[in-house]
């Protein structure tokens, strides 16, 4: 919660969006201020991005029942066809969100260095079982008194070893190196080689 | 003597799968008007949610449990089954009402086809209303029409149950309890939905104006934590 998936979504919107033929599907949890406030940004085109109702329950609707979002995706897919990468953001609240195979082809999941340091450590599905972990907001460590270098080491030991990112949106807003990552695991996905990962 | 015993049954497997709430079919973000009424006051205690459970049994419940029963009887039928999707949608004046049924209706669907693949789901609408895909939903999972008035019966009032239980709080085992005691009241209404779903009967019309009012006013809620 606040670390900053929907400002992240909206900087791979903007250095993805000459390349690949984007949608993306936000699920609030209780209001449609996420599809809003991207559909305000300029960073994509507003009829590209929806937005579903959650049940009081956003981990259901990416992982138990995940209806809702696939009627989103379809319907987005029968208004932009083709399209080349759908973004589907969920606003976690903690640990465990763990997205469903049926619904997505990788996962990322964002935590936040305000949040703590100590938080990869306490790992869960989210930290340890995700695609690429990005720790955002590096720009706020020496504020809070986060030590990066503990939160990489935590991150790498509970993922062993698995793919993060640290990123600030506000030194790099397009954040370059996750947009990198998603373009490679696009190849990947697509079975293509890739020449220059990240 | 055991008088429960009298009523033993051996329920198919596929149609106790087809009622379990954890079905992927979407239903988990529908609060069947619930989720309005507690907007706006309407519902807020125990007893508040079994009156609205009672009168969304008897209304929007009967309508749903004679259609999903008439459509299970009518499913190769493009003709018959264009004409209960119209039944439908005349019964239902809200747009937002009819719309949260066609959308579970599509959930529903590609549960279905998933899970039991079936010819006579072919001839459906791609998003056809709840009721009529849950008649249809019935014949694939090998059962019928009176499998499908009840679960159609039940459904009605199970899910704006479990949508109070995670908007008020409200203690599980007490709305569980609420509705075991409810479940009577279901059968009734599922048993005389099924009389009047036989073919050339017709269809009950019986409207429950704040439910559909209530759709209407949760389409304008800003803060909306349920698709209806």
């Amino acid at each position: 919660m606040g670390s900053g998936k929907t400002a992240l979504v909206a900087a791979l919107c903007r250095t993805l969006g000459d390349e690949l033929a984007l949608a993306v599907v936000t699920n609030d949890i209780y209001t449609t201020e996420d599809a809003e406030f991207l559909r305000r940004s300029g960073a994509i085109d507003p009829t590209r991005v929806a937005a579903v109702e959650t049940g009081c329950c956003p981990h259901t609707a990416v992982r138990d029942d995940i209806t809702a979002n696939l009627d989103a995706v379809e319907e987005l897919e029968r208004r932009h066809a083709p399209l080349e990468l759908v973004l589907v953001e969920s606003g976690g609240d903690n640990l465990t969100m763990t997205f469903s195979q049926g619904l997505v082809d990788v996962q990322l999941f964002v935590l936040d260095v305000a949040g703590g340091d100590k938080v990869p450590r306490k790992g869960g599905p989210g930290v340890t079982a995700s695609d690429l972990l990005v720790i955002n907001k590096t720009d706020l460590a020496s504020r809070v008194g986060a030590d990066l270098a503990v939160m990489a080491g935590d991150a790498d030991r509970m993922r062993k070893g698995g793919p993060v990112l640290f990123t600030s949106l506000t030194e790099q807003p397009g954040a370059p190196d996750v947009a990198g990552w998603l373009r490679a695991a696009r190849a990947r996905w697509q079975g293509a080689v890739v020449t220059s990962p990240g | 003597m055991n008088t429960a015993a009298q009523h033993d049954t051996a329920v198919p497997a596929a149609l106790l799968l087809l009622a379990d709430s954890r079905l992927p079919a979407g239903a988990h973000a529908h609060s069947g008007g619930l989720a309005a009424a507690v907007d706006t006051g309407r519902v807020r205690t125990l007893e508040d949610l079994q009156r609205f459970l009672t009168g969304r049994l008897t209304t929007a419940g009967l309508v749903a449990a004679a259609v999903a029963a008439r459509a299970a009887q009518v499913l190769g039928d493009a003709e018959q089954l264009a004409a209960l999707e119209a039944e439908v949608d005349a019964r239902t004046p809200s747009p937002a009402a009819r719309e949260a049924s066609r959308a579970q209706g599509r959930g529903l669907l590609r549960a279905v086809a998933r899970a039991w693949p079936s010819p006579v789901l072919d001839l459906l609408p791609e998003r056809p209303h709840a009721p009529v895909a849950l008649g249809a939903a019935a014949v694939a999972v090998g059962s019928g029409p009176a499998a499908a008035a009840r679960v159609a019966a039940l459904t009605a009032v199970t899910g704006p149950a479990w949508a109070a239980v995670r908007l008020l709080g409200l203690d599980p085992l007490a709305v569980s309890a609420l509705l075991a005691g409810l479940a009577p009241q279901v059968e009734q209404v599922a048993d005389e939905a099924l009389t009047s779903a036989k073919p050339g009967q017709p269809l009950p019309a019986a409207s429950g104006p704040m439910l559909e009012l209530l759709a209407q006013a949760h389409t304008r809620t800003e803060v909306r934590l349920f698709a209806s």
